[in-house]
């Protein structure tokens, strides 16, 4: 059977470019980078490139760019660390409803150490309105976080606009920005970003790999307390081939993007096009124009998305209902929910997010079985389309 | 993730639809994620002769309802009664930890159709 990968959210391969500056970093290159012989310092050029890779993906410095194990303890060092440096100055924080879960529970843990949390709402495409953050900062207000683009959906939000409001107001701004990274332009200084998470994974570089941008001037505590690494913001000695792979990637992630988000694009809307001609009563979510070039997130009326998923599985397409991380969970997404979408109708969702190795083959899989999965599910749903049409807006209108 | 006989119930469910002259209709939704499930009897002196479902749900949801019919053909009201998500879950060599509310579906679904049953007050 010929598999299918349409899960490049949840995680994408290492590309072989990036194995290969890997690998020495594993043998004869395995000097830990803060020792000062020869072993040491045939692995500390590598790391101060990586950084300097990084940065140039991000339009930042590289003496900013700080090495973390991934997207989530970025998320977490941006967030505490900040939140705990600038304790003396406030306590309020303001992120939105639809961040990833490593942004809303450390949010929540700071909630229980006795920061005050403003979770935004989106509006039915997914964003944020840059005018609910402005009035909702005061003046004990010290940290704004909100993602760049969001797993799910794809939605893009309008990160600059936020990032002057909160740079006029003197509070710092994070974006999450593991999904965008590669794929949409980022410049830090343009963008007003002080703090931005990125992870190696979302970007064909190895897992358990990272980076914070953390502007210059920002008051952060470490969270990770330890020897004098990474400039004294993470502890811990140098996951040098990690690094030197999420280097690599992000070089080559910087070189294509554009290329690369034409050729995604192409074929999400494609997909999102035969979708809508050969399936009734589906409802794309997520932004009709601003949304990552990759993903296509679909609910289909009385189909139920973990049956959908594995019946795809079964024809070897892999796909999935919104984050990967949250699939142990049973309750609906808690983004298609802030859309306003109501339980079951986000039960039906199916997120499907596409790579560099994709191709219109794939697409054409995919219609050669998802109609007829969806009209056997239907068949034997306790719900009937016409039941849940009752909500209006949406179906099927995006073309 | 799953077992082999909750696979085949989930690819070919047995007994699915509606039964036009049903004695007994029952309906159970699972709160936490939303999945409904219909289940409707044609019982004839206690007895029940025929069952069908209707599930909007995940596979072991599908799944369940599917081994709930096949078990309840035949069986008497009271032993219908007796059946409970473990023993359907059971019957399907068990289901992962995180899905075994999904059974609970199937054990309120009888429970619904029997009280539908005895509102309709038979004989
Ligand atoms: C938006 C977003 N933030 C954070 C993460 C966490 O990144 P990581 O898996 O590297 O910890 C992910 C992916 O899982 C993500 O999609
Ligand atoms: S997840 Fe709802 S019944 Fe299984």
């Amino acid at each position: 059977m010929r598999r299918i990968y349409l899960d490049h959210n949840a995680t994408t391969p290492v590309r072989p470019e990036v194995l290969e500056a890997m690998l020495p970093f594993f043998r004869e290159r395995f000097g830990n980078a803060s020792s000062i012989h020869a072993f040491g310092q045939a692995a500390r050029a590598p790391v101060e490139e990586a950084r300097a890779q990084a940065a140039r993906l991000l339009g930042a410095r590289p003496g900013e760019v700080f090495f973390t194990s991934g997207g989530t303890e970025s998320d977490n060092l941006a967030i505490k660390g900040v939140a705990y440096a600038n304790r003396g100055r406030g306590s309020h924080i303001i992120t939105s409803q639809i961040e990833h879960h490593a942004v809303l529970n450390s949010c929540q843990f700071l909630e229980q150490e006795g920061f005050t949390v403003t979770y935004l709402p989106v509006d039915s495409d997914g964003l944020v309105d840059p005018d609910d953050v402005a009035r909702t900062i005061t003046d004990r207000t010290i940290l704004v976080s909100i993602m760049h683009a969001n797993n799910e959906i794809g939605t893009i939000q309008p990160v600059e606009e936020i990032g002057r409001i909160a740079r006029e107001r003197g509070v710092f701004f994070h974006t999450d920005a593991v999904q965008s990274a590669g794929k949409l332009p980022i410049e830090v200084d343009a963008m007003y970003i002080d703090l931005l998470s990125i992870s190696g994974h979302k970007l064909y570089g190895p897992k358990g790999v990272g980076a914070v941008y953390i502007r210059k001037g920002t008051q952060i505590v470490q969270t990770a307390h330890g020897g004098h690494h990474e400039g004294d913001v993470r502890a811990g000695t140098e996951n040098t081939p990690g690094i030197v792979g999420l280097g690599k990637a992000a070089e080559l992630a910087f070189i294509e993007r554009e290329a690369e988000a034409q050729h995604l694009t192409q074929l999400r809307d494609l997909l999102q096009r035969r979708l809508l001609d050969e399936i009734d009563d589906i409802r794309v979510n997520g932004h009709p124009t601003r949304r990552l070039p990759g993903t296509l997130n679909v609910s289909f009326t009385a189909a139920e998305g973990e049956s959908l998923i594995l019946s795809l599985d079964l024809k070897g397409i892999a796909v999935s209902s919104g984050s990967a991380c949250t699939s142990g969970s049973l309750e609906p997404s808690h983004v298609l929910l802030a859309l306003g979408l109501d339980p079951q109708l986000a039960q039906t969702s199916v997120r499907f997010s596409f790579g560099r190795d994709n191709t219109r083959e794939d697409v054409e899989d995919v219609m050669e079985h998802l109609p007829e999965i969806v009209a056997r599910l239907r068949a034997m749903s306790a719900l009937t389309v016409k039941q849940e049409k009752i909500r209006g807006s949406g179906f099927g209108v995006r073309g | 993730m799953y077992t082999p006989q909750v696979m085949d119930h989930f690819q070919n469910p047995r007994n699915v639809g509606d039964i036009p002259d049903a004695d007994a209709v029952g309906l159970a939704g699972n709160p936490v994620c939303g999945d409904t499930m219909k289940l409707s009897l044609k019982i004839v002196d206690d007895r029940i002769v025929d069952a069908k479902f209707r599930t909007f749900g995940c596979a072991a949801a599908i799944a369940t309802s599917s081994k709930l019919t096949e078990m309840l053909i035949g069986q008497t009201i009271a032993e219908a009664l007796t059946i409970t998500n473990e023993s359907v879950a059971g019957a399907l060599g068990g289901l992962p930890q995180a899905k075994m509310h999904c059974s609970v579906l199937a054990a309120d679904g009888v429970r619904a159709a029997v009280a539908d049953y005895r509102k309709r007050d038979h004989r």
